[in-house]
């Protein structure tokens, strides 16, 4: 075996490092977002999720997604995260 | 850096070829007829031995001014070359010289021998030596005792299957597959939305095996991938065994060997494979779609290494699939389908179309749920074998088409929740409708497969339209 030089195939960059933020002590007077990415039967989870937050004071919000298949548009992404305190994604099925 | 010539006439020689040995007292003919004369030897420096020559050690001039054969003659003014003969002709060298009995004694005509800047074993190290500045990739340099194979699976860089090494003399040779510059951008990869350049995908291609010639359907198969109607994003990251299926149409199919006959989805072709590896590749390395990262699939399915195949144009009654799609005849194209795994359509005893259409028909319904409509498309691979059987009661591709959307129109009763005895379907309120299984054009016809076997095959899509992947066509530019 000999050395060699190869060609980075990769695209060269190391994804940026984010704290995560604390976990608020009670969500009392928050305000909750919560982001159904329409899969089949997400909003009867989320539904059940406002129910609750709303029981503990929260206010909540509710988001929706065109496509699940697609990323959150960048428009979507910023409205949330100006108008919410915290956030919730439903996943799936 | 291109050197540059001197004005007057400048000759590359040498002296391993016989022409070269021939016209070597010319020079000094041409020397003493009062014009600008410069030699540059290309192996011996002593050599021609009636003029004093420069020697193109590295082959700088020789490579940089596309020298093919010597002796090569080159006339140069202001700096830039206005006129160029090679070999010997008589006849030629006469007029470029304006001597008119240059050579009187000579054969008519000889041909040249080829220029060392253009041997074979020396190529790849002078493209390497004086292009390798157009590459921009970080360099990875092994230690001596590194597998370089192994180290290759290390870093995360493989499908699972060893690559071959993305060397610069391999990359560079890559390179010349297509016309276009390495730093240019082609699309943005997901998921990571990277900035893809020809230079990346020419180095994934390297590793999938590919060859030069491969590179432009490779770079039109990622173009065709990478934007918001196919998703390629949502086809990596859905928990369906999807991924791109790859149909290449045109003459060029041909020319670089691709195969549209015997096992045509399977083993044993190199540009088959390579390409649609090579596509994946540059997805996961550049892209950053990696399984059990945004790849969630839950099972997968073995095409997601490579599906792509030929179509068999020459014998089949449909027309093509690109040409279907808007592309014009003789066109080399791409079409990019997110689909799963083939499955098998056995029809053995049919002799008439609307039997063989019945067959279809019911394969076809039962692409990922007898009871799942108008949310995924499928591919419908006919092979020679049943395209026969159509092609002989004269029907083309619209009445086939025509009549399994006509066989698959079906009653909603069966397509409720709990119909069956099944808890998957629609809502009550479509008991009493007709749905159709597919969408208007959601069959995609396609030919292919080995002259014998009287079995088509079904691929199935994933989730359609804007709400997942629509199929895409892309011409092939080199």
């Amino acid at each position: 075996m000999s050395a060699s030089i190869l060609l980075d195939p990769t695209n060269e960059s190391r994804p940026a490092q984010r704290e995560q933020l604390a976990r608020p002590a009670s969500v009392k007077g928050l305000t909750v977002g919560l982001l159904d990415i329409v899969k089949a039967r997400g909003d009867i989870y989320l539904n059940r999720l406002e129910e609750l937050f709303v029981a503990e004071g929260a206010k909540v919000l509710r988001f929706r997604k065109p496509t699940f298949t697609k990323p959150a548009p960048p428009d979507l992404r910023h409205e949330i995260s100006i108008q919410c305190n915290v956030v919730i994604e439903a996943l799936a099925d | 850096m291109k050197p540059q010539l001197p004005d007057g006439i400048v000759a590359i020689v040498k002296r391993e070829c016989a022409t070269c040995v021939m016209v070597d007292p010319l020079f000094a003919h041409i020397a003493a007829s009062g014009a600008s004369l410069t030699v540059y030897t290309q192996d011996d420096p002593t050599f021609p031995a009636s003029v004093a020559a420069l020697h193109d050690a590295d082959l700088s001039v020789s490579w940089h001014y596309d020298i093919e054969t010597v002796p090569t003659l080159m006339r140069i003014e202001n700096g830039v070359e206005v006129d160029r003969t090679f070999g010997w002709s008589k006849d030629a060298w006469q007029k470029f010289t304006g001597i008119a009995d240059l050579g009187a004694d000579l054969p008519v005509m000889r041909p040249g021998c080829g220029s060392l800047s253009v041997d074979p074993n020396l190529e790849d190290e002078l493209r390497v030596r004086f292009t390798s500045s157009t590459l921009h990739s970080r360099h990875v340099e092994l230690a001596s005792a590194e597998d370089e194979f192994e180290s290759m699976f290390i870093r995360g860089w493989t499908d699972g299957l060893p690559v071959i090494p993305p060397t610069p003399e391999r990359v560079l040779r890559m390179l010349t597959g297509t016309i276009r510059n390495p730093q240019e951008v082609v699309a943005i990869a997901p998921p990571n939305l990277v900035q893809l350049t020809v230079e990346k995908i020419a180095i994934n291609a390297v590793m999938a095996g590919a060859l030069p010639e491969y590179l432009p359907w490779i770079i039109t198969a990622l173009e065709a991938v990478c934007n918001d109607e196919f998703n390629m994003h949502g086809v990596l990251a859905t928990t369906m065994p999807v991924g791109p299926v790859i149909i290449c149409n045109g003459p060029g199919t041909q020319a670089i060997g691709m195969n549209s006959g015997v096992n045509v989805f399977g083993q044993g072709n190199r540009a088959n494979l390579t390409i649609g590896r090579a596509v994946q590749l540059t997805i996961r390395n550049v892209g950053g779609g990696k399984p059990g990262e945004v790849d969630r699939a839950t099972h997968g399915n073995p095409g997601k290494l490579s599906f792509c195949f030929a179509e068999d144009e020459a014998g089949s009654p449909f027309g093509t699939l690109a040409e279907e799609r808007g592309i014009a005849p003789q066109q080399n194209a791409v079409t990019v389908f997110a689909g799963e795994g083939p499955r098998c359509v056995v029809d053995q005893a049919a002799r008439t179309p609307e039997q063989l259409t019945n067959s279809f028909a019911a394969c076809l319904r039962a692409t990922h749920h007898p009871k799942s409509v108008l949310s995924f498309d499928a591919i419908l691979v006919v092979s020679p074998d049943h395209s026969r059987v159509f092609a002989e009661a004269g029907w083309g591709r619209e009445r086939l088409l025509s009549e399994l959307h006509a066989r698959l129109q079906i009653p909603g009763a069966e397509l409720v929740r709990g119909a069956l005895d099944m808890a998957e379907g629609l809502p009550a309120k479509f008991a009493d409708r007709t749905v159709p299984k597919f969408k208007a054009r959601g069959i995609l016809l396609a030919h292919a497969g080995g002259g014998a076997g009287l079995f088509s095959s079904v691929i199935g899509g994933w989730a359609n339209g804007a709400m997942g992947s629509t199929p895409v066509t892309r011409p092939v530019l080199s």
